[in-house]
């Protein structure tokens, strides 16, 4: 008997010794680029745009992640790069989330597949802005200051307000948020994602918030509303994609006005799909771009970042019907596309933008009381 | 007999005495072999359950606390265990007497028989593939533009859906897992039926006991252990199970690994993933407790056999 | 055994089989059925196979595929490696560990997935680290996921042939451990392994929790994100999966049968 009690104890001394002494693995050396690439703080440090250019074309590649092609019209963005510049794009995970955009850095961190550049709520950018290399683009100056950090860690590249997308072929056209309590939405409405989890519906819960008697401040409404929703029969607990709203599941979905923007375009001549920000209940929010400070392709990274903010780029998430970060700036200097432009759904009256000390706050509401109301 | 001394490639210099007798001063190097295995699942299994684990009692800081626990105890997550068990316990039971049943019906068959074959097959796949292929399946069958829901539209006029959308829920997630629940069952039980010799049955018709009598003295004491340990292991698989509810489920988080996904994923709430620690500690208790019967009722089965 | 009538109750058992048999065929050949029709739907109500030939056409799904049998070839192997000459070795040599072996196979069972991934994390970073990030090092995990399961059908198939006398017959011939192992003890389990390299390949091509928490780009990850775009490519490849499964389980009753042996337990 004596002989595996003692291998067991020997067994868990290893085990504990092994947790005492295990940390992160060393870091790999960087396997690509000059570490001059990767302190570059804007096109000046690599002596000009051109030198830029053949640094991002010698990497070869870049890893970009969480970019469904139908979103802000990434699909044509990433096309319009690898045209552009012959540098191949390797788009991880579409459907991830930004938090699992960060996961993933961190996972693969020192390796060949980690994510170059991120695409992020503020939320998540605000907690990792530790991850990120600072680079100020040519365009710099053009960034509204409150959607930029000082450094340039990160800061907004497009966005949008809350909408609701409807078949108009099915349900009648909704201009209030709480029209989507009537019948004809039985079973109907949809909300792209759990809102304790995802950022999108966390916005959805707050439009609905504002469109019945809320504030920035207060999301309370929204969870009420929510909860009536759901007592009508109305609310739909399906996750609502291209192919739902395709196969005609999700006839109503609350998401971003270019996501459901985008679905007009494809469906033209299966349904009459519509895009409409209820008035009074307009909430905004902008995703933000940032560098991984252990890009494994530097240069190629910042080389997307110049794109994204250069008119090309802006005008290619316009076209998408998000609206990019530089569009007063292009709209005063003509650079804008203007027929895009007037496609943006119409938005009247105040446009709420929460601060980070609001979402917080309402995030703490939400939790409490967000798996009673629907649960 | 005297075993040749022999150093080999294969399995480590044994100075052995005869095979047969217990290991004697070839003790520690009799060991040696085990060792690759232990140290495989010391490092693969032990060491990221005891990362959780002591997880679960860390703060944001990595200091000692217990304050995971106690925000276990309330609300959202205590509710969550709840319909975790009661899932869990529903289709285990439903799993293991539907199962049971087919496992009878196919044991009373031909040993070789062709019924046999497919169904103990047919187990073997439907058992494992109880993830996102089965979601879609059941939406396939069931869903808004399923086979059945369109044909009982169509002909009957029923809409299945008129109350709400049950199968994004619980409801709907008890249905889906009784389908790979029901194969488990057969795949654990079957050889506990087959254990039972067709000699007893005929011993109790000759002393002039009917079926009822049968199942009721010889057939049912015998199968009694077994049953219960097969529906513990259906609790567990349905407890752990997470796969199928991840695909069907996307609005709340009803049940306890559905909530780990948001801690793992979600990106409103950060810096909790501490609290989804102490769940993962939660699960391991509650499937430890349902294994631990499980193995103490497989030591009186093996007895049998 | 010609029987002019047959007793009532075996009437009444009959009945009560084919009862059973036919409910519950029905209940699960019906989603399988449904998976075919909705895979095979055209547009404006016709049938077509687009979904089905649209699985070769789609580069991401097909390396997801190929991923997806490595795995399951490499986790079988790994596994037969780790357990056979332990399990053999125990039973001759080591019977005490036989409790903490069998309690190791078991822990998997315990420990659900989705809590492991919560700690492979970190442990990942360094698995990383030392062979970079395919997705081929989700075999270390898959072989622990497979233990259970391969110790049951590999003690079974101990269990059923006379190891300890086989072992000192070959041993008293002359044979080292490695020869015993190798051309003894496999070719004698050898329906035993198969099954239970089965079972692991039923498991690895249906596991999704580790994969997608991971983020590892396996089959079952794959056809979850394409569901999301295109439900008929998707309910086609899943159907593809389980059928394939089946018949590969249901080939391996056929191999077991090609010998009795008569064994004397001790």
């Amino acid at each position: 008997m004596t002989p595996t009690p003692v291998l067991r104890l020997l067994g868990v001394g290893a085990l504990a010794i092994a947790l005492a002494a295990c940390g992160a693995p060393p870091a790999k050396e960087s396997s690509s680029g000059g570490t001059a690439a990767a302190t570059a703080k804007s096109a000046a440090d690599f002596g000009g745009v051109d030198k830029l250019v053949e640094a991002a074309k010698k990497e070869g590649t870049l890893n970009v992640i969480a970019l469904p092609p139908d979103w802000a019209n990434y699909g044509v963005m990433i096309k319009a790069f690898t045209d552009k510049y012959g540098i191949k794009i390797d788009s991880a995970q579409p459907d991830g989330s930004s938090a699992d955009e960060i996961k993933a850095a961190q996972q693969l961190k020192g390796g060949d597949r980690a994510p170059d550049v991120f695409d992020l709520g503020l939320n998540v950018a605000v907690a990792n802005k530790t991850m990120f290399a600072p680079y100020k683009v040519a365009t710099w100056e053009e960034i509204p200051a409150e959607l930029k950090d000082g450094e340039g860690l990160y800061y907004g590249d497009y966005g949008g307000f809350m909408s609701i997308g409807y078949d108009a072929g099915k349900v009648p056209a909704p201009t209030k948020v709480e029209d989507l309590l009537k019948p004809e939405y039985a079973g109907k409405v949809a909300l792209n994602g759990d809102p304790t989890q995802a950022g999108a519906a966390f916005s959805g819960v707050m439009m609905a918030s504002l469109g019945s008697g809320g504030s920035a401040d207060d999301i309370a409404p929204g969870v009420e509303f929510f909860k009536k929703l759901k007592a009508a029969g109305n609310f739909l607990p399906v996750d609502p994609s291209p192919a739902t709203i395709e196969s005609g599941q999700t006839p109503v979905v609350i998401d971003w006005d270019y996501t459901n923007a985008a679905q007009t375009a494809k469906l033209v001549g299966k349904a009459d799909w519509k895009t409409v920000v209820p008035t009074g209940a307009q909430i905004g929010a902008y995703y933000n771009q940032a560098i991984n400070k252990d890009a494994p392709h530097p240069a190629a990274a910042r080389l997307w970042q110049e794109f994204l903010y250069s008119d090309e780029g802006q005008n290619i998430y316009l076209q998408g019907l998000s609206r990019p970060v530089r569009l007063e700036a292009m709209t005063k200097s003509g650079k804008v596309d203007s027929a895009a432009a007037a496609k943006l759904p119409k938005t009247e009256g105040k446009q709420v933008f929460q601060t980070q000390e609001q979402a917080d706050k309402a995030k703490q509401v939400l939790t409490a009381t967000w798996a009673q109301a629907v649960g | 007999m005297v075993a040749p001394v022999t150093t080999s490639a294969g399995g480590g210099a044994a100075k052995a005495a005869a095979p047969g007798r217990g290991p004697a001063r070839g003790n520690v190097l009799a060991w040696l072999v085990v060792v690759p295995f232990l140290a495989y699942v010391g490092v693969f299994l032990v060491y990221p359950t005891v990362l959780v684990l002591a997880g679960a009692f860390q703060d944001s800081n990595g200091a000692f606390t217990l304050s995971n626990l106690t925000d276990l105890m309330k609300g959202v997550y205590l509710q969550a265990f709840w319909r975790s068990i009661e899932l869990s316990a529903i289709t285990a039971l439903l799993g293991a007497i539907f199962g049971a049943l087919l496992s009878w019906a196919v044991a009373s068959g031909r040993p070789e028989g062709l019924l046999r074959r497919v169904v103990v097959a047919a187990a073997g796949v439907l058992a494992q593939f109880g993830g996102v292929p089965l979601a879609f399946a059941f939406l396939a069958t069931v869903g808004f533009q399923g086979f059945v829901t369109k044909f009982l539209q169509d002909s009957l006029g029923v809409n299945l859906f008129s109350g709400s959308a049950w199968i994004f829920e619980l409801p709907g997630l008890t249905l889906v897992y009784t389908f790979f629940q029901i194969p488990l069952m057969v795949i654990v039980f079957l050889p506990a039926l087959d254990g039972l010799r067709p000699q007893w049955r005929e011993a109790t018709e000759s002393l002039g006991g009917g079926t009822w009598t049968y199942w009721r003295h010889v057939g049912g004491p015998i199968l009694f252990s077994p049953f219960l340990g097969a529906l513990l292991l259906l609790f567990a698989n349905a407890f752990s199970a997470y796969a199928t509810a991840a695909a069907l489920v996307s609005q709340g988080s009803p049940i306890v690994p559905l909530q780990i996904r948001g801690f793992l994923t979600g990106e409103v709430l950060l810096g909790q993933e501490n609290l989804g620690k102490a769940l993962g500690l939660g699960m391991v208790v509650v499937v430890g407790i349902a294994m631990g019967l499980y193995a103490l009722i497989q030591r009186r089965v093996s007895k049998w056999q | 055994m010609a029987v002019t009538a047959k007793p009532p109750r075996k009437v009444a058992g009959t009945v009560l089989r084919v009862v059973v048999l036919v409910v519950l065929g029905f209940y699960f050949i019906l989603p399988l059925v449904a998976m075919g029709e909705f895979s095979t739907r055209g547009i404006n109500n016709t049938r077509s196979l687009d979904s089905w030939t649209g699985i070769f056409e789609d580069p991401d799904l097909v390396d997801s595929i190929v991923t997806s049998v490595e795995l399951a070839v490499l986790s079988s192997v790994l596994m037969l490696v780790l357990l056979v000459p332990t399990m053999a070795w125990i039973r001759l040599r080591l019977p005490r560990m036989r409790r903490v072996v069998e309690f190791l196979c078991l822990l998997p069972l315990t420990i659900p997935a989705i809590v492991l991934v919560v700690g492979m994390a970190p442990l990942y970073a360094w698995v990383n680290y030392f062979l970079g990030d395919s997705p081929l090092t989700l075999t270390f995990v898959y072989a622990v996921l497979v233990l259970p399961f391969a110790y049951r059908a590999i003690d079974a198939g101990l269990a059923a042939i006379d190891l300890k006398t086989l072992a000192e017959a070959a041993r008293s011939l002359g044979a080292s451990w490695g020869t015993v192992l190798w051309r003894i003890v496999v070719p004698n389990i050898r329906t035993a392994l198969i099954g239970a390299s089965l079972l692991s390949v039923a498991l690895v091509l249906g596991e999704f929790t580790i994969a997608s928490l991971l983020n590892f780009e396996t089959l079952q990850v794959q056809v979850n994100l394409i569901g999301k775009r295109n439900a008929g490519l998707s309910i086609a490849v899943s159907l593809a999966c389980l059928v394939f499964a089946f018949v590969l389980l249901f080939l391996l009753s056929y191999v077991g049968q090609r010998r009795r042996v008569t064994v004397v337990e001790d």
